[in-house]
């Protein structure tokens, strides 16, 4: 079963629900915590796993060697990013922009480009307890999160079949979240109750059916604001799922890099309705 | 001699565009004959590297120099590889763009003056 666990809004408490779901099933379920918000991975401040390994993560970039160049232009042409610019026999390569597809290199006829892996990120891998712990860091200066979010997928899909893997995705809708969110079987959006909340869900929500996955709202920070996230859902006919309650304390213990199922029985218990809830969703489907 | 510059409309007295990579239409002038024309600049839909393409397409013009308000990194590194120098003004229509430079009243610059996507944001 694999949960993901995403929002359009940041700051609303993806990494609060995910770590201390992880932290409620731990004790009846074989669970994978993945933190793939490689932009800034912050689920392990949490968990503090012990790390046990890492391994690179690379895009192939082409290498043009323009002696061998006959001036096609076909490159330059199939770049959808303009990552390379073809420009007489001198063809100029912009490795940030690439995506790595290989598109040049297939489509050289004489040969000309061959790939070399660039390093974007890094993998890393480790034990918090009884759970498995994944997170990709994204090098500072690559723009392209969405292989590094894969790398870190593709490290827990043999290890994790028939475990609960829980998936803490990038905040907003684009590219990272949507290759964090997809192959999920259920996808838990994490909002509050304030205005932008309500605006960057219906984001959100447009993604995850789009995705054509199944999912359910969680309201944190439940108590403040007004009433048009409810009434939002109930038009949607979008289920919430659970309610976190607005109160200092649990901000206290989130500043302070605590767990709060560990400090308040409440909150286990909410986080064991949701998910008992999420198992009745799932199977419904 | 040909040269390019970034506009935010199609005809002379419109204002010049500030954005290199992602502006509006590319004005290009003809010096010998004071002919201008006007081209819809498809790179401001680009999915990245807007600079680039909009260097590869003043290359196939055959300009020499472009005359903008700021060009990123990846940008300036295609025109110089294109051989077409960079002149930056701050405000002004087209007339007055093509006026200043041939004064010779505009500054080149070689190399960077912002940051990439500065035309995204603004």
């Amino acid at each position: 079963m694999i949960i993901s666990i995403a929002s359009g809004k940041g700051g609303t408490g993806k990494t609060t629900v995910a770590v201390n779901l992880a932290l409620t099933l731990m004790e009846t379920e074989s669970v994978y915590l993945l933190d793939c918000d490689v932009e800034e991975p912050n689920a392990h401040l949490f968990l503090r796993p012990r790390l046990e390994g890492s391994a690179k993560v690379t895009v192939p970039v082409p290498i043009v060697d323009e002696e061998q160049c006959n001036e096609c232009g076909r490159c330059g042409e199939t770049c959808a990013f303009n990552a390379i610019l073809p420009l007489g026999k001198h063809v100029l390569t912009f490795h940030e922009l690439c995506h790595g597809c290989g598109g040049c290199a297939l489509l050289c006829p004489t040969g000309a480009i061959r790939e070399e892996p660039l390093e974007i990120g890094v993998v890393e891998w480790g034990h918090a307890g009884s759970i498995s712990h994944i997170h990709g860091r994204l090098k500072i200066g690559s723009p392209l999160a969405p292989p590094v979010v894969r790398a870190v997928k593709k490290h827990a899909q043999n290890r994790s079949l028939g475990a609960v893997s829980i998936i803490d995705a990038p905040p907003g809708t684009s590219c990272p979240v949507v290759a964090s969110v997809s192959g999920s079987d259920f996808c838990l959006l994490v909002t509050e109750p304030t205005p932008f909340g309500l605006h960057d869900l219906t984001l959100a929500v447009d993604m995850v059916r789009e995705l054509g996955v199944n999912f359910g709202v969680v309201i944190n920070r439940a108590g403040l604001g007004n009433g048009g996230l409810v009434d939002y859902c109930r038009a949607e006919n979008i289920p919430i799922l659970a309610r976190i309650p607005f109160d200092r304390k649990y901000a206290k213990c989130y500043a302070k890099g605590g767990r709060l199922i560990e400090e308040f029985p409440e909150i286990r218990k909410i986080l064991q309705d949701l998910w008992h809830a999420v198992c009745v969703s799932a199977e419904r489907v | 001699m040909k040269i390019a510059v970034t506009a935010q409309d199609k005809n002379l007295d419109s204002e010049f565009d500030s954005r290199f990579g992602r502006c509006k239409y590319f004005a290009i002038v003809d010096l010998d004959t004071e002919e201008c024309s006007f081209t819809q600049n498809e790179a401001t839909i680009a999915l990245g590297g807007a600079g680039v393409k909009s260097a590869q397409f003043l290359a196939g013009c055959g300009v020499s120099a472009v005359i903008t308000g700021h060009v990123g990194p990846n940008a300036s590194r295609a025109l110089e590889a294109a051989g077409i120098k960079v002149f930056i003004m701050e405000s002004g229509t087209v007339r007055d763009a093509i006026a200043a430079y041939k004064e010779g009243a505009l500054t080149q610059v070689s190399g960077a003056t912002t940051d990439s996507h500065t035309g995204l944001n603004t």
